[in-house]
């Protein structure tokens, strides 16, 4: 069973039917021992880090969710999903993570005459640094769909899987390690590639080893 | 490289899809969501739905429609029309929309888009704009005036004045519709087009007149537009989304999602 995490964030809707699009049985629950009991885990994300952490906090998924990454299960996280796994957020002020995978999480910084728009939103391509199972289907700098206006500064180049550029800059758009994958964008959103990523989610046994 | 977006608008009208020009003549063109989940498909990169009869008739938006486009569309969609409150934008999102588009109950209660923003974030929060070309004056010093009701109704808003305020209360993209064009083909109102993109730092929607694929390349090289909003091309028949991009790519060299099937 798949489990998708309730923490009150936004977008359950879109990702529940994007899993039940490819013929996935989907719990959507706010039940830690529930999240403990799935195969695998996903951790969607739309809203601010602040509330997005106090929730998850509140509703008791911290240990549950570190658990089911440390017993290897398939993790997908999306979004704030992905943003919340880091050690620190620079949104609201300043918000610790969940700090499972090294770096932090900090504001577009564009000039003002730049004109470059924030929240990036729209298709963009990404670029795979790193041969990865997920991959499967899927072309090199295939377009998806993003909306964030605060993106992950890796702690270390070896949990970046995909990079995408923005005004010039270049942030990692794909992150994770062994078990655990994260996007920033929103495959549930990203038409037949997205539902490609999902797919390849259903099956992925969390191992990387090509 | 962030890619320039081609946008399907339906017109919904008793469940069904509608295409007039300027607001009248409606005809039926089919089942919204059937057409939606083609033009997805065929490489739409997001889909409008306005239910263009909901405020008429005093009702809600239908939120079964917005459910039933919700199991068949995944790329981002927006739903307008019917929308009275922050609960309605609230049930429509649950329903699986994406974004809320308000027009006249955004001139009538300016700050139900702060509301909005607050609520949801601001990206969420589409002002649809209709405009009509009136000269520049004094009192539209941009030379076009936000409408409501199709058009029926002036509201002595300058279109650019009105961009700008929306974005300050928390709009956080621009659809601008241009009354003078919609559905004539000839082509999207360029100039308050680029105006408006020029005056915000929030994407703009060029919506209203395209008729070829060079209105479209217009759009985004002209205007600067971050997204072309289309209608009739695709549901005349006469052009495939698929087809548009291929040579908005081909011949405009504008960066566009290109899908394989």
């Amino acid at each position: 069973m798949l489990a998708i995490i309730d923490y009150g964030a936004g977008n359950l809707t879109s990702v529940k039917l994007a899993f039940e699009r490819i013929g996935a049985s989907v719990l959507v629950t706010s039940d830690p021992a529930k999240i403990s009991a799935a195969d695998r885990v996903v951790f969607p994300g739309v809203g601010s880090a602040g509330s997005g952490m106090n929730e998850f906090s509140k509703r008791g998924f911290k240990e549950v969710f570190r658990d089911a990454v440390a017993q290897g299960k398939p993790v997908l996280a999306i979004c704030l999903g992905m943003q919340m796994l880091f050690e620190r957020s620079a949104e609201d002020g300043g918000v610790a993570g969940l700090g499972i995978l090294p770096g932090t999480v900090e504001a577009f910084n564009f000039s003002a005459e730049s004109r470059i728009k924030i929240p990036h939103m729209g298709w963009n391509s990404v670029h795979f640094n790193q041969q990865h199972p997920m991959m499967k289907g899927i072309r090199q700098d295939d377009a998806f769909y993003f909306v964030h206006s605060y993106f992950v500064a890796a702690g270390t180049p070896a949990v970046t899987i995909g990079l995408t550029e923005y005004g010039g800059f270049k942030f990692t758009s794909i992150s994770g390690q062994r078990n655990l994958f994260a996007t920033q964008f929103h495959p549930e959103r990203s038409g037949a590639v997205g539902l490609q990523l999902l797919e390849n989610f259903l099956s992925w046994d969390g191992q990387v080893c090509c | 490289m962030l890619l320039k977006r081609l946008i399907v608008c339906l017109d919904v009208r008793s469940k069904r899809v509608t295409k007039g020009i300027k607001f009248k003549g409606n005809v039926d063109v089919g089942d919204p969501v059937e057409m939606a989940e083609r033009y997805c498909n065929d490489g739409a990169d997001e889909i409008v739905f306005y239910d263009i009869t909901a405020s008429a008739e005093k009702r809600p938006i239908d939120i079964e429609m917005v459910a039933a486009a919700a199991r068949r569309v995944f790329v981002p969609f927006t739903v307008g029309g019917g929308l009275r409150n922050v609960v309605d934008m609230r049930h429509a999102l649950l329903a699986g929309a994406d974004k809320v588009s308000l027009n006249s109950l955004a001139v009538e209660q300016p700050d139900i888009l702060h509301a909005g923003a607050l609520a949801f974030g601001r990206q969420c929060i589409v002002l649809g704009m209709d405009a009509r070309r009136v000269g520049k004056s004094l009192h539209f010093p941009s030379g076009y005036e936000v409408v409501t009701h199709g058009g029926r109704c002036p509201t002595g808003l300058d279109a650019v004045e009105w961009g700008r305020r929306a974005e300050a209360l928390g709009a956080g993209e621009i659809c601008l519709n241009a009354i003078d064009t919609d559905g004539m083909r000839t082509g999207y109102e360029l100039e308050i087009t680029r105006k408006i993109a020029d005056a915000v730092g929030i994407p703009v929607i060029a919506s209203g007149g395209a008729g070829t694929v060079e209105h479209i390349a217009d759009a985004f090289s002209t205007a600067t537009a971050d997204a072309a909003l289309i209608a009739s091309m695709v549901h005349s028949g006469e052009y495939t989304c698929s087809g548009i991009k291929k040579e908005l790519a081909e011949k405009y060299h504008l960066p566009v999602r290109l899908t394989s099937n």
